[in-house]
This record gives structure tokens, sequence and C-alpha cells, in this order.
């Protein structure tokens, strides 16, 4: 609940008094005082308007402070605030773009997009990142800070530059849902899923920018990942990977819808990386079982996503697939090319001591295994690893 | 809004080493470009600076005696080598400009984009 109305707020009371950083501080205090008195007197009959009132109230205060504002307070006290549809669009939109500008750091981005839009409290972020409170908290000052001085305005940007900023609002949202997936389920009840989190801003985004390949593309590849959700962790809580997941745990309906928007996204004829990505997990997920996955099919999906993203990543993942395809010796020689590059990322290592048991090398993959286990920082991931080279 | 640009370039000879004719074009460029900008009255002003090895500095210790400095204020593998100050719409306005600086095909150059204090 907190979700749907926060990043509406913060973005309507931003427009009003044109001042992100007061309009955040003052939306998160509103939040921080509903939570105190809402479990002492019980949720109001409308819950935004009164987080509206007592931000809008607070914001007031913050403004009175500040001298600069002394002539245009009489205006803001009498100007209204409401959140109203943007050019028949959502508020956030606007929002979201500013928290995304390319002025601003991934890692800045991404947490100001939790924070501002999202509404998550700076330690529920903290935890995220795998961070400390007081860092993100600066992060997060640093570019509000940022977005203010350099006013950068809250606007859906020009139709000509319009292309390169969705790519950067997709890229924080893909990011988003990677923060949250690869923990544990573990026993937090109260933890935040960051993975539903960025699914239902990426809708936000589908509702009020119809028609983006793109957008769409993305909403697919969560939604698709997302579906194996509850196979991707065993009962002790260990991760369990793509071959050896039990198919039947998977969300059929989430992939029946994840299917039928790479099927949408594809007839608009603009092929792009989230697309593609889409289209790989959606072949994935049509298929019986690991061994009778369609690994052609993903192949040239991949030489197809090389052309928009020529990553080692990418690259790394199709040498997986090829091994299915033409063997594990093509396959290890491609992945080999790759290591001036990837040779401090974990999954290189894993991948290679994958490929070196297939061909009956367990020295080198054991070896291969050991640095896939000294790099990885995920903890759900090293207790796989270190699983393998145990069994070695 | 009103934006400084600082124009940073490689401290050692990294220009020097470059074949002259292609020195030549790029000053070429940057002349173009500056008195482009400055009929359009979007470039208020600015200044092309001497090497850093040229420079004196002032700084205060903790103990708050002033040192003086032979060079720039820090020595590092890249040091300003001008500024300039422009009058422009928005960030976005400032970005666009500071990236079709004609110097940024030259591996260590670099331009900053701060917007200035308003009083």
């Amino acid at each position: 609940m907190v979700r749907d109305h926060s990043g509406a707020l913060v973005a309507s009371l931003a427009r009003w008094c044109n001042n992100l950083d007061v309009a955040e501080e003052s939306v998160a205090g509103a939040i921080e005082i509903a939570l105190v008195d809402w479990r002492a007197h019980g949720i109001p009959d409308h819950p935004g308007t009164w987080l509206h009132t007592v931000a809008r109230r607070r914001a007031l205060d913050r403004l009175r402070r500040a001298r600069r504002y002394a002539d245009k307070l009489a205006l803001l006290e009498a100007t209204p605030s409401e959140p109203r549809a943007y050019d028949g669009g959502d508020d956030r939109l606007p929002l979201l773009f500013a928290c995304c500008h390319p002025a601003l750091g991934r890692d800045a981005q991404v947490a100001l997009t939790m924070r501002a839009v999202i509404g998550l409290t700076t330690r529920e972020i903290a935890r995220a990142f795998l961070s400390s409170e007081a860092t993100i908290g600066q992060r997060i000052w640093r570019a509000k800070h940022k977005i203010v001085t350099n006013q950068i305005p809250l606007v859906v940007p020009p139709v000509e530059r319009r292309a390169d900023r969705l790519n950067d609002v997709l890229t924080v949202l893909y990011l988003t849902y990677n923060e949250g997936h690869l923990s544990t389920v573990g026993g937090d009840a109260q933890r935040r899923d960051l993975a539903e989190d960025a699914i239902w801003l990426t809708r936000v985004v589908d509702r009020s920018l119809p028609e983006q390949p793109e957008v769409i593309g993305l909403l697919a590849l969560l939604l698709l990942s997302h579906a194996r959700q509850a196979a991707r962790f065993d009962a002790d809580g260990e991760l369990v990977t793509l071959a050896d997941q039990d198919r039947t745990l998977w969300d059929a309906r989430a992939i029946e819808e994840g299917v039928g928007l790479v099927e949408r996204a594809g007839s608009f004829g603009r092929a792009g990386r989230f697309q593609l990505q889409a289209a790989i997990a959606a072949v994935h997920a049509e298929a019986a079982s690991y061994d009778q996955t369609d690994w052609p099919q993903i192949v040239v999906l991949y030489d197809m996503l090389k052309r928009h993203d020529d990553s080692p990543v990418v690259r790394l993942n199709r040498a997986v697939a090829l091994a299915h395809v033409a063997g594990p010796a093509p396959a290890l020689d491609d992945v080999d090319l790759l290591a001036p590059t990837l040779s401090e990322y974990h999954l290189f290592h894993a991948v290679r001591a994958h490929l070196l048991r297939q061909l009956d090398r367990p020295g080198e993959a054991r070896r291969a295994d050991e640095r896939a286990l000294s790099l990885t920082t995920n903890i759900a991931e090293r207790s796989v690893l270190a699983a393998r080279v145990a069994a070695m | 809004m009103k934006y400084v640009l600082l124009f940073t370039s490689p401290s050692d000879d990294t220009w020097q080493r470059l074949p002259e004719d292609r020195q030549t074009a790029i000053y070429g460029e940057i002349m173009t470009w500056w008195q482009k900008h400055e009929a359009n009255g979007v470039i208020l002003g600015g200044e092309r600076l001497q090497p850093g090895t040229t420079a004196t500095t002032y700084r205060v210790g903790d103990d708050l005696s002033v040192q003086t400095i032979d060079g720039p204020y820090v020595e590092a593998k890249e040091e300003v080598s001008g500024f300039g100050v422009i009058e422009v719409e928005s960030l976005d306005a400032a970005l666009e400009l500071a990236r079709s600086w004609p110097a940024l095909c030259v591996p260590g150059e670099g331009v900053e984009v701060r917007p200035v204090f308003a009083m």
C-alpha cells in the first residue's frame, strides 16, 4: 500500500514545490509517522489523503525554514498539490525518468529510484545492496542534491531523447529486480520483495508509455524469471540451478503472460536486448526439461542478442548454450577467449569448471570451481559452489 | 543556467607525441567550436591555461600554515587545461555541448560540467 502511494505522492509534491529533495524527505517522514500512528489507531479510511496532508505540511515547514522560499511560500500554500494525470499518464513516470538521469551513476539511479519511486526505506535499500545505511543515505542525498542543483526537470524526455533515457530506466528496473531475486527466502517475513516491486514498476511504465517493445520485453523477462522463483531454492534455502529445478513448481500463469508478452513485443519488429533476453527465457520456460530445451534456438537468439549487447556475459551465456549443441570443446574455446575480461567474474570460472568436468579434466575443473568460490559474494551462490568443490 | 566547463588534459606529453598535422587539426576544430558558441551567446567567456608545471599554489595545512607549492593544486595524470563559462537552458543542454568538445578524441582528455553557484 505504501508503494502504491509513496511514488505518486513524491512526484506530485515535487512538481508542486519544484524540489525533489524536499518532496522525498517529506513523504519519507510522513510514512514514518504513519507506521507508528496507524499501528496505534488503525489505518484511516483514506490513507492516501492522510499521507498527502501530513507530507505537504512537512514540506511547507521545511521550506519556511529556508529563507530562499520566503516569497514563494504564500503562493505554495495556496496552490493545490494533488496528484493528477500528467498528460494522460502517470505522475510517477516523470519522477522515474529524473531518478534515472544519465548524469547520475548507476548505483545512485537504482538507490534513488528505490527510495523516491518505490518507497523503500534506507535500511531496506542498504540490505538490498549489502551496504551500510550511512553509505546508502549519503548516496541518495548526493543524488537528490545533484538533481536539485542542476535543476533536472521531472519530465518525460522529448521524443528525440526518449530511446536512450528509456534504456536507462529499463536498466535500473532490471538491476532492481536482480538485487532482490538472488537472496534466499529465509525467515524474515517483513522483507520487501524487490523482485515484485520491480515488476510492479515496470507495469506502471508499460501503462504510461504503451506500445514500447523494450518495455514489454523487460516485463516479459521479469515475469518469466520470477515464474521460476518457487523452484529456485530448496527446503534448506540452498540455490537450485536451472538444470536441477523442479519445473512443476514454476508459475504457469506467469509463464503464459510472459510468453504472450514476448510475442506482443516481437510484433513491433524492433528487436532489442530485453526482448531477446525475454525470448531466451521463454524458450527455457516452455521446455519440459533442461535436456529437452530447444538449445539451437537459444544459440540463435544469443547471436541476435550479441548485436544489441555484445558484452562478455552474453558471450559466456551463449557458450553455455553452444555446449548443448556442439559439445563442450568448442564451448570451452569460446569461454577461454573471454578470460581477459571475465577473470574476476565467479560465473566465468563456474562455467569453465562445468565444461572441464564434461571433458573429463577433473583437476582443472576443481581448480576452476575453487576460483569461482573465492570470487562470489552472494551467500546462496557460494553455498552451491562450495558444495561442488566438496563433492570432488 | 550558468555552467562552467573545466577542460582537462593529460599532464604528460600525450599531445606532443601526436603527429603535428593532427594537433593542428584538433586545435583548429576547437577554435571553430569556440567561436561558434561564443557567437550564439552560449559561451560567455573562458581561457586556455598554460601547463600545470607553470602554476604556483598556496595550500593551508592542518596547522593553518600556508604552504607554497611549485605546481598545480594536485599532481595527477590529468590537469585542468582550460575552462569555459556557459549560459544554457538546462543540464541536458550543457551536457550536449560538453560532449561535442573537439578534443574528446585524445585519450586522457576530459570535460567536467559543473553548475555555477547561484547567489
